[in-house]
């Protein structure tokens, strides 16, 4: 009974299906399975070659994952460089 | 519907909008409001019942000025740009806006619009800068001392492109004797500084930030409808003058790229966008350059899809800053409880900027990325390939998970109002329209379509370049490599003259005194070699005497006065 209130409170303050660790976790698996069926799909269709190299298995799979890697870390290393406090240009005039 | 017509020609539907500007200043508040929603609907409808033909021709001193030239590619423009201005204005009904700001979106829309449909250079560079001074109130309107300084900046490049536009303008006049408007291409005098003042409006590399410096600046409604217009307008510029001008490809392409990684990193949400919309710029750019019918087609079905999602994303962290107060990914998160519809046409504008199937990105983005492969281009193909998992990043996932789903912040705060509501619930209905009917948008364009964009190839393609983009994403996050968002501004190349020039004066300053007779001695010996030279060059035949100078010494002037201001505006 006790743990119904609580419940209800937290419901309340607008406990949402997002809040709940387990439904993250199902999204995150629904994507791996996305992933994994779009990447069979390969068998599956005919390929429209614009050049040769866009033929090769997977190549959009593979190209968009890594590019992607790539393009994170190399924002990393920009930030690093280029970060500075938010108040950086109203301190000189 | 011909009886309006009648009527309201032969003016041009952004003349128009400019009465208009003026006749909400003179309206009471509440009829004002909504005059500014329903006249740009009337205009639509007005310019439906048009056949394309040249109106509106007007003869100034010798030469005939064409205010209102309506064919395939401007009606195109005009009409986006009316639903443009139409959602915006409803979009600023929830939000507090005083008359004046009202009145300058009107002006700014009607500046872009009569630009849009100027037969001639002379009226297109008049409406530029009216849409370019009108533009800048929707940034001061903020009334913050950064809005101000900020708006200055913004200023100071939208006018300095409008005088080397000028400038180009007339020694293209005074060597061909024509103001005609249409195909330049590098080879046309004047045609250099023409290029270069469309591709400051339109945010080429290195004369991008004032975009990304000034936007995000302006009020909440005035940052949505300035997305729209000023780049977009020098889009429609340069493909209908600089087409099949092959540097624009390589300029394009970086400009696709470059910003991505800024829009990773940045901190406010609404600056995310700005990159993201440069970005997305890139690509329009690109197609120019590529100028096939198909390039240019998807040139401007992108521009026209673009306008509406870039503004529903605007509207959607417009909503969230006017609720919550800031626009911070590193101070928002779990919106989504308490904001569900504004976080579900975000997701819709997310969905199309990728462009995800069925969503308005798709259709038109795509065939700027077949347009290169056809032509061979394949460092390009994969830049722009590249480029479409970079927008998933920032556009697709990051403003969506940053405001509305990461890790709550505690904001418990209503819903966006409803005009605002109705306004992104308008932009997302297009967004989707467009991208499950492709043929609305399709048959508008300037030529035919030979492209079908729902095949099981491109289907599967598109969908495996964005899940396994959105693969990485997950398990960049997972395992903790991902940035998190943390405050703090990134350095653009406002830089140079923010900070830079006046590091530059005071440093050769201290060292000034010490060298000051060494200078002195010099000066002189200068003085008198550059007496010299001038005569020369004053000559007949020296190059200061020649004709063109007019123009280029305009452009010099200019230049030398823009870099003073904006040391003063730092």
């Amino acid at each position: 009974m006790k743990n119904n209130v609580q419940e209800d409170d937290k419901m309340k303050e607008g406990l949402h299906w997002f809040d709940n660790k387990r439904n993250i976790k199902r999204i995150i698996y629904a994507l791996y399975v996305i992933c994994a069926a779009l990447f069979l799909a390969e068998f599956f269709y005919h390929k429209h070659a614009v050049f040769s190299f866009d033929t090769w298995f997977g190549f959009y799979a593979i190209y968009g994952f890594i590019m992607c890697v790539g393009l994170v870390i190399g924002a990393k290393v920009i930030r690093h460089l280029l970060i500075r406090r938010e108040n950086y240009y109203d301190s000189s005039s | 519907m011909t009886a309006v017509a009648e009527i309201l020609l032969p003016l041009n539907p952004g003349i128009w909008l400019i009465v208009g500007a003026l006749i909400a200043v003179l309206l009471p508040q509440t009829l004002s409001r909504w005059f500014a929603v329903i006249l740009p609907v009337f205009l639509i409808a007005f310019l439906f019942s048009l056949n394309l033909d040249n109106y509106g021709t007007i003869s100034f001193f010798d030469y005939s000025l064409e205010t209102f030239r309506l064919d395939a590619l401007s009606r195109v423009f005009g009409l986006i740009f009316l639903i443009a201005s139409a959602l915006g204005n409803l979009y600023a009904l929830g939000d507090d806006v005083d008359k004046l700001q009202r009145s300058a979106a009107l002006a700014y829309a009607g500046g872009a619009i009569a630009a849009v449909f100027a037969g001639d250079m002379i009226t297109l560079f008049i409406f530029f800068e009216v849409a370019a001074v009108a533009s800048v109130f929707l940034i001061w309107a903020r009334r913050t001392e950064r809005a101000f300084a900020a708006g200055m900046r913004y200023l100071i490049f939208q006018i300095g492109a409008g005088v080397i536009l000028l400038a180009g303008l007339l020694i293209h006049f005074s060597v061909t004797g024509s103001i005609n408007f249409d195909k330049l291409g590098l080879d046309a005098p004047g045609g250099i500084l023409i290029l270069i003042a469309f591709g400051i409006k339109s945010a080429f590399p290195l004369v991008h930030n004032w975009l990304q410096d000034a936007y995000p600046e302006a009020t909440i409604s005035g940052t949505v409808i300035l997305s729209g217009f000023t780049t977009k307008l020098a889009i429609y510029a340069l493909a209908r003058s600089y087409a099949g001008t092959e540097i624009l490809i390589w300029i394009g392409a970086v400009m696709a790229i470059l910003p991505i990684f800024y829009a990773i990193i940045e901190n406010d949400l609404r600056r995310v966008l700005t990159y993201s919309l440069n970005n997305q710029l890139g690509f329009m750019v690109v197609g120019i350059g590529i100028g096939t019918e198909m390039a240019l087609n998807g040139t401007i079905s992108h521009a026209f899809v673009h306008i509406l999602y870039k503004a529903l994303l605007l509207m959607s962290m417009g909503a969230v800053l006017l609720r919550t107060g800031t626009c911070n990914g590193s101070e928002l998160g779990g919106l989504v409880k308490t904001m569900p519809w504004t976080a579900a046409f975000c997701i819709v504008g997310a969905a199309s900027a990728s462009a995800f199937p069925l969503f308005s990105g798709f259709i038109s983005k795509s065939m700027i990325i077949t347009a290169a492969g056809e032509q061979g281009y394949w460092i390009i193909w994969l830049i722009l390939l590249f480029a479409s998992a970079g927008v998933l990043y920032h556009s697709g996932i990051r403003i969506p998970y940053f405001a509305f789903f990461s890790e709550d912040k505690g904001h418990r705060v209503k819903e966006a109002p409803w005009p605002m509501l109705v306004a992104m619930g308008a932009a997302a209905f297009l967004c989707i329209i467009i991208g499950v009917f492709p043929v609305s948008l399709y048959a508008m364009l300037p030529f035919s379509v030979d492209y079908v964009p729902y095949t099981a190839y491109h289907v599967i393609n598109q969908l495996q370049l964005l899940m396994f983009a959105a693969l990485a994403f997950t398990v960049l996050k997972l395992i903790k490599i991902y940035p998190s968002d943390t405050r703090g501004i990134n350095l653009d190349t406002d830089w140079v003259y923010r900070k830079g020039l006046m590091s530059l004066i005071i440093y050769s300053n201290r060292y000034l005194s010490t060298g000051y007779r060494v200078v002195c001695d010099g000066a002189v010996g200068i003085i008198s070699e550059v007496i010299n030279s001038a005569k020369q060059l004053g000559n007949n035949d020296g190059i200061l005497s020649r004709t063109p100078a007019l123009g280029s010494s305009i452009a010099w002037i200019s230049g030398l006065l823009l870099l003073v201001l904006l040391l003063r505006f730092a």
